[in-house]
């Protein structure tokens, strides 16, 4: 970076510390207290430093780089702090890019720390160097390869500042061996200032008043929450909002708890799996509330029946967002707390009858969570709400990808924010166990639990390893159906039964969890299950659950793809 | 959300960093652009640099890019001057297989079209014409019947007229 974006004012020279120091040094002031990582050749000097600092940076040895990119993902997303996961160079940073496009597209502040070759090394081929500023360039919402340790202190403060502001994200810090060792005496400085990047604050205030205009005079307004809920710390705006204007809501996948799902307001998650109710629910509004969300494909299905005949008013952070997918009547570029605390005062109380009467009609009429009887079998919908019934609601819940995802935000009716974590973005399988792992560093003491089908569990169950190492005291219960169920249902439904690689041949799990130290336990009944899922509940280590569920079970409601809302499949039990 | 496609121009002030151009050049690409000329090089400001992109696309599509190009930390301001007041302009050589007896000939078309010979060789001209795309396009449909030989185009430089520098104006209205 040139002089004329020097960013912030320094204190003036500070004892000279190496450039590793210097990195635990900003990971202190940003109170950090845990990483998760591997070591290898290039970021040996970083872990040399990371030595001296065990006592107040606690460093969890994760087993695979991916799982150490989804541990800080998941310690992000719990604490609403900034995650930091640390590799070497070459494979050990490549392995971190599922986790990087993972973070970006579910706007997720992580700091990722990659030893890269020497200096004089880089751009020759050197052994296990590869470029991985230029490979996460579309997949980070930074990046930074320092080529001097004085421009460290500045790259950290910086890293962290664009992390977490704005649309969150991931920031990588690409640090040549021989920066780790390299001395400054450059200090931290106060703050950042970097001249093209600056976030909104609250939205503007004109815009605020037309939405509480468009807002008053609808008469079936649906509030569709986001992640930006959980993100913007917004949930008692959003309750405040919804309860002020008696505007019912629905979320999306990452917007689950974001407003307590029992309250009679509620009307679930929308979209693919969504509830048939929210998404009847999002074909006949007249003004869509978009708070904190991307109108994502999954979420709206085909666009021109979503809200057809609504107004849309949209609050997001991220002014490329807006009007991205649906014309917007009322765009406010916006932090979504501090839009709403302008915005909820100008909304009137309104008795909307017509409207609620047809929304309970229909949640009366489609009872989407019913879970229909299975004598011979247990279904994986009552592991979910088993779950529930043992924490009695106050579980931290992470889910892998595929079935499993959509039973465990359908099955349990979260409350508060951050309590139900999945990667809905991108997807990735295997991401239940490390996140589990990283949200349970961050909530010590809370119950948290892992709930995974058995082929996502499989691409990274070595970290059954890092929870017996490291005691970290997650249930994790697989929905073992002995399939990758998702893939199952859909060639049942859309390639006339033709399975290819749906099946899987599977170890015992509850063994593979004994040999890696952690307590396994096999259920294939229904009194097993709730026997087990309470034991697990109290005890106050690691336990893994191998629940046998119905092989053929699937996932409803459901809206085929390229239909759209109103084309809801149901259960036809 | 519809439109009619038609050639946009972007003017942005970028840091003067490496790998900048990457990221501008990867954005284009994951986002589905095609970049019809990009032109960059030293601006005004030390440590900053200025490019002028020309890009295809529907008003809403262009709009999209350009709130997608200033999420770029780096890219400091973006103007789309397409339906403003702005001089767009851009250089070409031409390398014409042209004979001793019809340089007189091409001669007169580049002085026509304001070129200038630059380079003569025994059975080539080099010619250097500068002007808006349009004119540049004529002149090469003119002198197609000799036969180019080379042809390098700057792309376009774009700056608006008056006194509101490009550098004012942003993604943010």
């Amino acid at each position: 970076m040139t002089a004329s974006e020097s960013n912030g004012s320094t204190n003036g020279a500070v004892p000279a510390r190496s450039g590793g120091q210097v990195i635990c040094e900003a990971l202190l002031a940003e109170d950090i207290d845990v990483i998760f990582g591997m070591p290898g050749g290039a970021s040996l000097p970083f872990y040399d430093a990371l030595y001296h600092y065990q006592d107040r940076i606690r460093h969890v040895l994760a087993r695979h780089e991916q799982g150490a990119g989804f541990a800080a993902n998941g310690y992000a997303r719990a604490t609403g702090k900034v995650g930091v996961a640390t590799s070497t160079s070459g494979p050990g940073a490549t392995n971190l890019v599922t986790s990087m496009a993972n973070d970006h597209m579910d706007s997720v502040p992580v700091v990722y720390i990659t030893g890269q070759v020497a200096r004089p090394a880089i751009g020759s081929d050197a052994f296990q160097e590869t470029d991985i500023t230029g490979i996460s360039i579309p997949i980070t919402k930074h990046n930074y390869l320092v080529m001097h340790a004085d421009e460290l202190p500045r790259v950290m403060a910086e890293a962290f500042y664009l992390a977490k502001s704005g649309r969150p994200g991931p920031v990588v810090v690409d640090v040549p061996k021989d920066v780790f060792l390299e001395e400054t005496t450059v200090p931290a400085p106060d703050r950042v200032n970097l001249r093209g990047y600056r976030p909104v604050r609250a939205g503007n205030l004109r815009m605020v008043r037309r939405a509480a205009e468009v807002i008053n005079a609808s008469e079936r307004p649906m509030i569709m929450a986001g992640h930006g809920v959980d993100i913007s710390g917004a949930a008692p705006e959003l309750f405040e909002l919804a309860t002020g204007g008696n505007i019912p809501v629905v979320t999306t996948l990452h917007g689950v708890g974001g407003f307590p799902e029992t309250h009679p307001l509620s009307f679930g998650m929308l979209g693919m799996h969504g509830l048939a109710y929210a998404n009847f629910a999002m074909g006949e509004t007249d003004c869509i509330i978009g708070l904190g969300v991307r109108f994502d494909d999954r979420a709206v299905g085909k666009v021109d029946e979503f809200g057809p005949n609504a107004r849309v008013v949209h609050i997001d952070v991220d002014p490329a967002e807006i009007g991205k997918v649906l014309d917007t009547e009322v765009p406010i570029v916006g932090d979504l707390k501090l839009t709403l605390q302008a915005l909820n005062p100008l909304i009137e109380h309104r008795e909307r009858r017509p409207w609620l009467g047809q929304l309970n009609e229909w949640r009366e009429n489609h009872p989407s969570l019913d879970i229909p009887d299975s004598p011979d079998t247990v279904l994986p919908q009552e592991v979910v709400r088993s779950i529930y019934d043992a924490s009695g609601g106050d579980a931290r819940v992470i889910a892998d990808v595929g079935q499993n995802q959509m039973w465990a935000s359908q099955h349990f009716w979260y409350e508060k924010p951050r309590r139900f974590f999945s990667a809905g973005g991108l997807g990735p399988m295997g991401y239940a166990l490390p996140a589990a792992m990283g949200v349970q560093m961050g909530a010590p003491g809370e119950p948290v639990w892992c709930v995974s089908g058995d082929g996502g569990l499989l691409i990274n169950i070595q970290e059954f390893n890092t929870l017996a190492a490291e005691k970290i005291p997650v249930k994790v219960a697989i929905l073992n159906n002995a399939h990758l169920g998702m893939i199952r249902q859909w060639q049942q439904f859309f390639y006339e039964g033709r399975y290819m690689g749906a099946f899987l041949d599977n170890p015992d799990f509850a063994k593979v969890a004994e040999a890696f130290g952690l307590r396994g336990v096999s259920v294939s009944s229904r009194d097993e299950l709730h026997t087990a899922i309470a034991d697990a509940h109290a005890y106050d280590g690691p336990v893994v659950l191998d629940v046998h569920v119905d092989r053929v079970e699937n996932v409803y409601p459901m809206i085929v793809p390229g239909t759209g809302v109103r084309s809801v499949i149901e259960d036809p039990r | 959300m519809n439109g009619t496609s038609r050639s946009h121009t972007l003017v942005a002030m970028v840091a003067d960093h490496p790998g900048v151009l990457t990221r501008v050049a990867s954005m284009f690409r994951r986002r589905g652009f095609n970049i019809a000329s990009l032109a960059v090089g030293n601006c005004e400001e030390p440590g900053y640099s200025r490019m002028t992109i020309e890009v295809r696309g529907t008003d809403d599509e262009v709009k999209q890019f350009e709130k997608q190009l200033y999420k770029l930390v780096e890219v400091i301001t973006i103007r789309d001057l397409t339906d403003v007041a702005a001089v767009q302009t851009e250089t070409a050589l031409v390398r014409v297989r042209v004979s001793p007896a019809d340089r007189p000939g091409l001669a007169d078309i580049a002085s026509i079209f304001h070129g200038e010979i630059v380079d003569v060789g025994r059975d080539t001209m080099i010619v250097q014409i500068t002007g808006v795309s349009e004119t540049i396009d004529r002149f090469l449909d003119v002198i197609a019947e000799y036969g180019i030989d080379e042809l390098t185009r700057t792309g376009v430089v774009a700056m608006a007229r008056g006194t509101k520098a490009s550098r004012n104006g942003s993604a943010r209205g």
